[in-house]
């Protein structure tokens, strides 16, 4: 144990981010990190429980509490109070293949059924995980071990995204030639188009382990597309196995008047083509710049739309939110160890904040039309809020509230209300069994479609989620893989 | 005692002797115990008055014997006394037999078939052996006997007693010679009558067969022996010596041979390395060779009779030593050495010859008061920890009387010359021949100077230590460690959790919270096989030894090499190499593998085996090891080195318990055993456990190299910090060490050279051929794996460290044994059932309990306990309605007990509360219960009063006032958590509220000594129960032991010492802190321990008389039918109803950094307690309606109707489980024949015999006007030592009127004359003063609660009062106020655990104010060893006249120092009421003398009281008063980084 009384010593604290207004004037990071000391005290809070339930990562009432990948975190907690990096470093990665990652885009279960949360505020988990793999890479501890032995079987894993890439970096350990395949330019799938710079560097993060993988031995192709570069029957008989991991990409549209008018996207187009500008040194195809933009859909991918746009240079910006504002403090429905149900500020509302003086977002509000000018560009939405009332059969539905009807000016509209599943030509293609909501059907821990040697991992078999489920589900296939390939298998 | 047959010989036909191994019943665990005595005319006068007194001797220790089911079936009686010449002669005249001269002929006291045909056959067989053996048969006697006031039992196997006179025949030189050939022929009808098929051939058993000694015994309540045989009345019958026993067994079985008194001694108290010295026995008999017995040797093999009880066995190997030339005080010291190793003062001869007889024989080790006679000399010796009662009198006319109690014999006071006690280790010893007691020191002394052992050892033994270094150890290749690590099985868990405190700090891992993991044989992973071991620990029967706080006793100290021939010991009997401890350094071990010393050869012989040929192989690699260590030995090796260095990919270790046991059994069997020393060399030990179980199955030596580079790795790493390479070695030797002795300790065990080989465990999950074949001996009840599943779970160990492709990263295994892990180990109480519980009682949502209970009984998946293994037979279901109601069901529930201090009063109080309104039990644990909430009460009608009050160890907060207000008493006798280990709480966990309710002091740690000091036998319990009973004659007493093999027998003893339930608890059980040792691998999981409770109190007609409980891990209502089904009518719970009130378990309760509040005192923490009693309420209901689901769906109506109903069990089918599926049920659920008169569950009341009291005779009446109108009452009574527990009663009914406080000083004031009986005065409340003329015995003053005691000697004495024994052991123990005035010697242990009495004494025996924490201790003279071991509180002033007082005191924990003012006052005052209440005359003598006494005085003050008292006393000044006072100054106390001592 860290230090027994850690947790009443010291109070939790996180390091300052960039200052808000400065940080939107670039696409850098804005998270920092803290000095060894202050880490060394946050982690000294751990309480290194009999029952870590930051470490369980099971669902309740379909959310996620604790680690979904299992990281062993009051031993690693322990580690850094001890400062010990390279050890601390290696029981990360002993369950997470890539630590920089969640240490920077997830959004922590972990802290939420942390027992110091219970009823204090809970150890600074996320912070302490990102800390150690950086300071990992900076010393030079991260190295290749390409596998000491190859079993030469051939694994196709289709789409480099969280899922693909950690089934892929597991099959390589187990010794498998792996080759992933990625429709876009660059690897990385949500890791690389997805989410926005300023969260996770494309250059110094995500393609830094990108060739890592590599050069252990992993092979990405790029811009080919399963179906289309390459067809799928070719896949099935070159490789001894194949693994889809394609996301769910599909997403929910809002079907309103005027919903085809120049100006309305969905958050994806507007954040990939901006990173992929980015990173091209280009213009953004699509630009907030000058514009009042409306966000709707107040989850992970909004905030996202609303730091680039802030980026952008818009002239303001607002995230429409269907749900009510949640609690300050957890509800009595909602108890510890559960997925904390509570208002928080993510970096994008507090910059929308810092530069216009309040969050952006409306709660419990909804789009009803879009209007639109004479060049069929939208130039406001028209909005009501809602009230959630039971109907017949027992079902919470939103209901308008006469009288609430609001104008809002708009020439950016980006559409954020999530994924509907994952892309289905492919899957027809491949002709693989599906649930009635358009997934991959294969049970979880198995991972096995209705085709042979056919296997499904993340969002695309489970639906949208964490990108720290995907690794869960990347890691997950690649054991049952291994086991199908050799009889027997040593992958956790 | 343990018994030893395995199965009945002769089946069918009468049941002479136990019943056969069957179900969980096993005859090899019964146990007895007893009172023993003497009385011998020193000069050797023969009289019939002394058969008389030996008789009435007998009648007086009436309450340590015990009757069975039936008042008129004794345990056994006997009486051994010289040859009655005269009388014999007489007797057998009229036979026609002429007996010649005294000694020229013997007698043969035999049991024989009652039918006289086949008594004949017999007859004639006993003759011919006889006269073969060149002695002459002179004619048989029937023994008159009168059955006529025998029970039933007794007389379906009583036998016929006959004598058979036996002349010395020609060419018999000497006694000697005649009694080695009486031995001979003796020996021989065992072989040849006894185990022969002749009829009627189990009634033949010789009680004696000498020339000198004659033994009269049988079946018998102690009154009954002098009726039965008539002989003993003919006033011709004359002896000089008569030796007594009366027994106390634990079964109600007719068994007339296991009486004592055998033929050598007579024994109370029991053996615990019973089988090591068996087995060792058994080995050295193949190098016996002596003289006296030439070619005879053969005869007498096997030496100790398989059949018999311990003492049976101590006997047969006393009698060898003897009869081979060993003077009997030789022997005796042989068996039972003193503790010599740590002796301040012991002479050097002496030690040396203790230390050279160590090498010829491992001491008997328990607690034992021997008595022992060849019919001139008679005496008695008590173990080295004095752990059973012996006082004796030596009369002016020449008479010595000694015996457990004083007062059983009526000596005129001016008649005794001396009064006295046998103390720890010492002879008590009277030649008749010369005419005199023989001091110990005297007849030791001759002893040991009668061969030069120093000289000897100097020549021959070896010291470790001393032998040269060897070369420079090879460099470990660390880059191995990690991979070496895997295929042991490390996990991170063993090096951060155990190893670190180990090496750090020289201590063993503290944890909380109980375990909740599978079995070994259940788990779906790879275990040790050291996991299928549980340890055996004592309790009732025997105490464990306070191995921390009596260390003076322990020793660690081992030889190693070959043992030369017992019977003639030369000086090279002692070439062996002595080891300081057996667990060696790398450095160590090398030196001993590169010996090179004439005399030693080693040879190293490699324990691996091709793991790829899985069992075959594995089998093949233990042969081939048992092969060439014969070979080894035949060649003159002396050291086996067993090594499993060189592990490779294809290379497994065999697993080192099973090389080490499976090839000492094969050295035993092949009688080589001892003529070898085992080593070990291994990668595999690295926890207390393993070291424990190698030694425990005969290892000598372990070098377990592997956990030697751990730490250096670990060191390297960063990951232990603060101590070197050599420092880390070193700590991790001494926690490992102390581990063991402390495992042996648990089972009464003081010393690692009698522990080795002892086999004081039980397998859980491994098949009777792997048993039989390599852990002879062992109990293994249900079955299990064999060594296909061993050698599957070496492979998955060895293949995760050699990979065919590398997978798993730089680092180890997390583990998941202490804490849970997602690929760790399974536990019960997990991320979801926890969330679970606490959702549904949070929300009185019975359908979220059930999807809580689903979850813990989802055993399909995880298979966690041997309940989850069975099904229930489907029955006809029958409407709910009819089943009895939640409200009747919830009665039966009862919370577990833990101590105010361990929880926090918002959680202690919650589960009171709440037990309380639904009419279930709360216990108080052992912590005591503050006062207040004995009458608080709210709107709700609530009450806070928890019904069971525990009396634990500790006995801390047991007053008169606490014990009349609970419903239920309970003894704990062991914990589930730590069985056989006593509690501690840290000074840092003592905050003022805490120290008020245990009458201690804040800051101060407080700890629970090991053994209830009142308890070391079954007759001891019998009394503790019969004082609790006097002290609230209204409440159930509940005796609380845990599950092991043999519990079932104990809780037999525990029925007929009348107590009214028995609580039976899985070793799996919560605790707020122990040792991970014993949270883990100590005692057995409750199914096996209840079932064969139930099954042992059917097969004894006990089950009727008291009520069974059980608890353990019980979380949901299949538990709960589960366990009515196998014997139980009563629940308890505990972490689970903690959980209900918002335990996370976060395991930390050692630490008070509980984040719930629930296990802390801190009260920021306590501040987030959100539990509410309604949700335990909510948790007993439903688990009450989950029952009541079950028993519908059964067919049952109510509870009782279950109890038992093991036919309505079956085990699952079709058990996929890899290593589960090799479990047998048969023995759990089986069902004793029983006839329809047998009761099943409790249905009648005990009968405490408490009417027969002198309270309720006499005192209470007497007293009545004080207690109904407070007037003052003076009267004088009489008292015998058969009066117990005086003034409880009266004292009970004060209290009850007027609680604490009591009554004015000295309103009941009682002069009594005479022994008084144990217990005197216990629990007295303020307001009774007892003033007694004559002694006492053991426990005076025990829980004294503010009253006074005063004991003189008889005015008409001569002897000096302050050098004679007035009072037994024991005295004042947990007393907690009230004053008390001894004129005289005090015993051992006086005022142990005293926490505020104030007390004058005049001299005390060995251990003296051991555990105090409170009160004043004045004694005018000597004290004996040890003196304040554990003391943490109270002052005790010594009056050091020799100036040797620094030397016997233990000052771990107390300081010396001057008196200075204040002392001198308090010390003054206290003296002169000692004076005016006893007349003492050495009171006199040092007041007249104040100036010149006073100086003497020294004060002992324990070092943390003194720092808080220090601590009060600034906060005093600084203007705080009261609790402000004692909080500010536990405040500044635990900010005091230099705090020691209680943590």
């Amino acid at each position: 144990m860290a230090k027994p009384t850690g947790f009443l010593e010291f109070a939790r604290q996180l390091p300052l981010d960039r200052d808000a207004v400065k940080r939107i004037a670039d696409w850098n990071e804005f998270h920092t990190h803290a000095d060894d000391a202050k880490l060394r005290e946050q982690a000294a809070r751990c309480m290194d429980c009999g029952i870590p339930y930051c470490h369980t990562g099971r669902l309740i009432s379909g959310m996620a509490s604790g680690c979904p990948i299992n990281n062993l975190i009051p031993e690693w907690n322990d580690l850094i109070y001890r400062g010990l990096w390279k050890e601390a470093l290696d029981r990360l990665h002993k369950t997470n293949n890539f630590p920089e990652f969640t240490g920077r885009v997830c959004p922590a279960p972990c802290e939420g059924s942390c027992t110091v949360g219970l009823n204090g505020s809970p150890v600074t988990i996320k912070e302490i995980e990102c800390s150690i793999i950086d300071h990992g890479w900076e010393k030079g501890w991260v190295n290749p071990e390409p596998p000491q032995k190859r079993t030469n079987k051939k694994v196709a894993v289709i789409g480099s995204g969280p899922a693909g890439l950690s089934a892929a970096a597991q099959l390589n350990k187990a010794g498998h030639w792996v080759t992933v395949f990625e429709r876009a330019d660059r690897p990385g799938g949500l890791l690389m188009y997805g989410i926005p710079n300023m969260k996770l560097d494309k250059e110094k993060v995500v393609l830094r382990r990108i060739k890592q993988l590599e050069r252990e031995g992993v092979a990405f192709k790029c811009n080919c597309e399963v179906g289309k570069t390459i067809t799928a029957q070719q896949l099935l008989s070159e490789f001894d196995a194949v693994v889809l991991c394609t996301g769910a990409t599909k997403p929910r549209d809002l079907p309103i008047e005027n919903r085809n008018s120049k100006g309305i996207h969905f958050a994806m187009e507007f954040l990939h083509g901006n990173t992929k500008a980015l990173l091209d040194g280009a213009k953004p195809p699509i630009s907030a710049e000058g514009k009042d933009v409306i966000i709707i859909g107040g989850g992970d991918t909004g905030t996202d739309c609303v730091g680039t746009s802030l980026r952008h240079g818009c002239k303001s910006v607002t995230q429409i939110e269907i749900l009510p504002r949640p609690p300050e403090s957890r509800a009595a429905d909602n108890p510890w160890p559960e997925w904390p149900k509570v208002y928080k500020m993510d970096y994008g509302q507090e910059e929308a904040k810092a530069k216009y003086g309040a969050d952006p977002r409306v709660y419990l509000t909804t789009a009803k039309k879009f209007e639109t000018d004479a060049n069929g560009a939208v130039k406001a939405v028209h909005t009501v809020q809602i009230k959630w009332e039971k109907n017949d059969k027992g079902q919470f539905v939103p209901k308008d509230v006469p009288g609430t009807e609001k104008v809002l000016p708009a020439q950016l509209v980006l559409l954020a209300m999530g994924f509907l599943g994952p892309e289905q030509p492919l899957l027809e293609a491949l002709n693989v069994e599906r649930d009635p909501r358009t997934n991959i059907k294969a049970e979880h821990n198995k991972y096995t479609t209705s085709v042979a040697k056919v296997f499904a991992a993340g969002d695309c078999r489970r639906g949208q989620s964490l990108v720290v489920w995907a690794f869960n589900e990347g890691r997950g296939v690649a054991r049952e893989v291994d086991r199908f390939l050799m009889g027997a298998t040593d992958l956790p | 005692m343990n018994m030893t047959n395995r199965n009945e010989m002769n089946s069918g036909s009468p049941r002479l002797d136990f019943p056969p191994k069957q179900g969980l019943y096993d005859p090899r665990n019964e146990k007895d115990a007893c009172g023993v005595g003497f009385v011998a005319n020193i000069k050797g006068k023969k009289s019939h008055d002394l058969v008389k007194q030996g008789l009435q001797i007998l009648n007086n220790l009436d309450h340590r014997g015990a009757c069975g089911s039936e008042v008129n079936t004794g345990d056994g009686a006997g009486i051994l006394i010289q040859i009655p010449h005269d009388f014999l002669t007489e007797v057998c005249a009229k036979q026609g037999i002429k007996l010649p001269a005294p000694g020229q002929y013997g007698v043969a006291m035999l049991f024989m078939p009652p039918d006289a045909k086949f008594r004949r056959k017999l007859e004639q067989a006993f003759e011919k052996i006889v006269k073969s053996e060149g002695l002459e048969f002179l004619g048989w006697r029937v023994v008159p006997t009168d059955n006529s006031s025998l029970g039933a039992t007794a007389k379906s196997a009583e036998p016929a007693v006959c004598q058979a006179f036996i002349g010395r025949g020609e060419g018999i030189k000497d006694t000697l010679s005649f009694e080695r050939r009486l031995y001979v022929a003796r020996k021989r009808t065992f072989n040849e009558i006894r185990c022969s098929t002749l009829d009627g051939a189990q009634y033949f058993y010789v009680c004696s067969m000498s020339s000198q000694t004659l033994v009269y015994k049988g079946m018998l309540l102690t009154e009954q022996v002098g009726k039965y045989f008539p002989d003993l009345n003919n006033p011709k019958m004359t002896t000089a010596l008569a030796l007594v026993h009366s027994r106390f067994s634990t079964n109600t079985f007719p068994s007339w041979s296991r009486s004592h008194p055998y033929r050598y001694i007579a024994h109370n108290g029991e053996i615990n390395t019973l089988r090591g010295n068996i087995n060792w026995m058994h080995a050295r008999e193949s190098l016996f060779e002596t003289d006296v017995f030439g070619d005879d040797i053969k005869k007498i093999l096997p030496i100790v009779d398989p059949n018999g009880s311990d003492s049976a066995m101590f006997d047969n190997v006393l009698e060898l030593l003897v009869l081979a030339g060993r003077s009997l005080p030789h022997a005796m010291m042989m068996m039972i050495p003193e503790p010599w190793a740590n002796h301040e003062s012991m002479s050097d001869e002496k030690k040396a010859f203790y230390e050279y007889h160590s090498c010829l024989m491992e001491p008997w080790d328990g607690p034992a008061c021997i008595a022992f006679t060849d019919g001139v000399r008679i005496g008695a010796s008590l173990d080295r920890n004095g752990l059973r009662p012996s006082r004796y009198y030596v009369t002016k006319d020449d008479y010595v009387i000694m015996a457990s109690e004083v007062g059983v014999l009526d000596i005129a006071p001016e008649n005794i010359a001396q009064k006295g006690r046998l103390q720890p280790g010492r002879m008590f010893y009277i030649d008749t021949e010369k005419g005199r007691i023989v001091s110990d020191e005297e007849i030791k002394n001759e002893i040991a100077n009668s061969q030069p052992y120093r000289q000897w050892l100097n020549q021959h033994m070896l010291e470790l230590g001393n032998l040269p270094d060897a070369d420079k150890l090879p460099e470990p290749s660390h880059d191995t460690v990690l991979q070496r690590q895997q295929a042991f099985g490390y996990s991170f868990e063993d090096l951060r959790m155990l190893m670190v405190p180990m090496a750090r700090d020289g201590v063993e891992a503290i944890g909380s919270m109980g375990t909740d993991t599978p079995l070994a044989v259940l788990s779906n992973k790879s275990q040790p096989l050291y996991n299928y071991f549980k340890q055996l620990f004592a309790q009732v029967t025997n105490p464990p030894i306070d191995c921390i706080r009596e260390e003076i006793v322990t020793s660690a100290e081992t030889t190693i090499g070959s043992e030369k021939n017992l019977l003639n010991p030369v000086p090279e009997s002692c070439h062996l190499i002595e080891l300081k401890s057996p667990i060696l350094t790398n450095e160590e071990f090398a030196k001993l593998k590169h010996l090179n010393q004439p005399g030693y050869k080693s040879v190293t012989l490699p324990i691996l085996y091709k793991v790829d040929k899985g069992a075959k192989g594995l089998e093949k690699a233990m042969n081939d090891l048992c092969k060439s260590a014969s070979k080894a030995i035949k060649e003159g090796i002396n050291i086996l080195i067993l090594s499993d260095r060189g592990i490779d990919k294809d290379n497994a270790a065999i697993p080192a318990l099973l090389a080490v046991s499976g090839l000492h059994h094969h050295l035993i069997r092949e009688g080589s055993r001892t003529r070898v020393g085992l080593v070990l060399e291994s990668g595999e030990p690295r926890e207390v456990h393993h070291f424990s179980l190698l030694i425990g199955y005969g290892c000598g030596a372990i070098n377990p190299y592997l956990a030697f580079e751990t730490l250096d790795d670990m060191i390297r790493q960063g990951l232990l910090v603060g101590v070197d390479h050599k420092t880390a070695c070193k700590n991790f030797v001494k926690a490992a060490v102390k581990g063991v002795v402390k495992v042996a300790s648990k089972m009464g065990i003081s010393t690692i050279q009698s522990y080795r080989g002892a086999q004081i465990f039980e397998a859980v999950g491994l098949n009777e051929a792997v048993v039989d074949k390599y852990f002879t001996w062992t109990a293994t009840r249900v079955e299990g794996i064999g060594m296909e599943e061993i050698a599957k779970e070496v492979e998955i160990r060895h293949r995760h460290a050699f990979p065919d492709r590398p997978v798993n990263g730089h680092a180890l295994d997390a583990g998941g044994q202490y804490q849970w892990r997602q690929d760790g180990e399974y536990h019960l109480f997990n991320p979801d059932t926890v969330h679970k519980l606490q959702k549904a009682v949070r929300s009185s949502d019975y359908k979220a309990f059930k999807d809580y209970s689903a979850a813990v009984n989802d055993h399909m998946k995880n298979i966690a306990t041997l309940r989850g293994l069975l099904d229930f037979k489907p029955g006809t279901a029958i409407p709910i309605e009819e089943v009895e109601s939640v409200d009747s069901i919830v009665k039966r529930f009862k919370t577990g007990a833990m101590s105010y201090g361990s929880i926090s009063k918002e959680a202690h109080e919650a589960l009171a509360i709440a037990m309380n309104r639904i009419g279930g039990k709360s216990n108080t644990g052992e912590g005591g219960e503050d006062p207040e909430r004995f009458t608080w009460t709210n709107d709700k009608g609530d009450s806070k009063n928890s019904a069971i009050k525990q009396v634990a160890s500790g006995r801390f907060g047991v007053t008169s006032n606490y014990l009349v207000n609970a419903r239920e008493i309970q003894i704990k006798m062991a914990q589930g958590a730590k069985p056989g280990e006593g509690g501690q709480l840290p000074g840092s966990k003592v905050y003022p509220w805490v120290a008020k309710t245990r009458h201690s002091t804040p800051g101060v740690g407080l700890i629970s000594p090991p053994p209830h000091h009142d308890i070391y036998s079954i007759e001891d319990l019998a009394e503790l129960i019969h004082d609790l009973k006097n002290s609230n004659r209204h409440a159930r007493v509940s005796v609380k032991l845990v599950a092991e093999v043999g519990v079932g027998t104990i809780a037999a003893g525990v029925a007929k010492a009348h107590a009214d339930v028995v609580l039976i608890s899985g070793f799996d059980g919560g605790t707020g802190a122990s040792p991970q040792t014993s949270i883990k691998h100590a005692g057995l999981p409750w199914e096996l321990g209840l079932a064969e409770t139930h099954q042992t109190l059917v097969l004894n007609n006990l089950r009727s008389r008291i009520a069974v409980e059980t608890d353990g891990q019980l979380k949901t209502g299949r538990d709960v039918v589960i366990a009515a089904m196998l014997g139980a009518e009563e629940f308890g719970f505990a972490t689970a109803p903690l959980v209900s009130l918002g335990c996370i378990m976060m395991r930390v309760c050692h630490l008070n950094t509980c984040p719930v509040g629930v296990a802390t005192q801190n009260p920021e923490l306590r501040a987030k307690f959100t539990g509410d009693p309604a949700h335990a309420v909510n948790f007993m209901k439903f688990i009450a309606q989950e029952v009541r689901e079950l028993m519908a769906e059964l067919g049952f109506r109510s509870i009782t109707e279950m109890v038992g109903r093991t036919d309505r069990l079956e085990a699952k089918k079709a058990v996929e489980h890899w290593k589960a599926k090799g479990l047998d049920f048969s023995k759990i659920l089986y069902q004793p024949e029983a006839g329809p008169e047998v009761g099943r569950y409790c249905q009648m009341a005990q009968d405490h015999g408490i009417d027969k009291s002198l309270d309720l005779t006499q005192l209470l009446n007497l007293c009545k006007p004080a207690i109904e109108r407070g007037e003052k009452v003076r009267a004088n009574l009489t008292v015998r030592n058969v009066n117990r527990v005086v003034g409880t009663i009266t004292g009970s009914e004060v209290t009850r009127k007027y609680g604490a406080e009591g009554l004015p000083e000295d309103t009941i004031f009682i002069n009594f004359k005479g022994s008084a009986g144990q217990s005197f005065g216990a629990f007295m409340p303020k307001g009774m003063t007892f003033a007694l003329e004559g002694d006492a015995n053991d426990y005076f003053g025990k829980g004294l609660s503010g009253g006074k005691l005063i004991l003189f000697p008889p005015a008409a004495s001569t002897f000096v009062a302050e050098e004679n024994m007035i009072v037994g052991n024991v005295c004042l123990y947990g007393a907690t106020s009230g004053e008390v005035f001894i004129r005289g010697m005090a015993g051992e242990r006086f005022a142990v655990r005293n926490s505020g009495v104030k007390a004058v004494v005049e001299a005390v025996g060995d251990h003296g104010c051991e555990y105090m924490t409170g009160g004043i201790v004045a004694v005018l003279g000597q004290t004996g060893r040890n003196f304040a071991a554990g003391m943490s509180g109270g002052v005790a002033y010594i009056l050091d006249e020799k100036g040797d007082f620094a030397t016997k005191c233990n000052m771990q924990m107390v300081g010396l120092e001057h008196l200075d003012k204040e002392d001198l006052a308090t010390l003054k005052a206290m003296i002169e009421n000692h004076a005016i209440n006893t007349k003492s005359t050495r009171a006199a003598t040092i007041l007249k003398d104040w100036d010149k006494y006073s100086p003497k005085f020294i004060k002992v003050l324990p070092k943390d009281y003194k720092r808080m008292l220090e601590k009060i006393k600034e906060a005093q000044a600084a203007g705080l008063a009261g609790e402000a006072a004692l909080i500010a100054a536990f405040e500044a106390n635990s900010k005091d980084k230099s705090r020691v001592g209680g943590s």
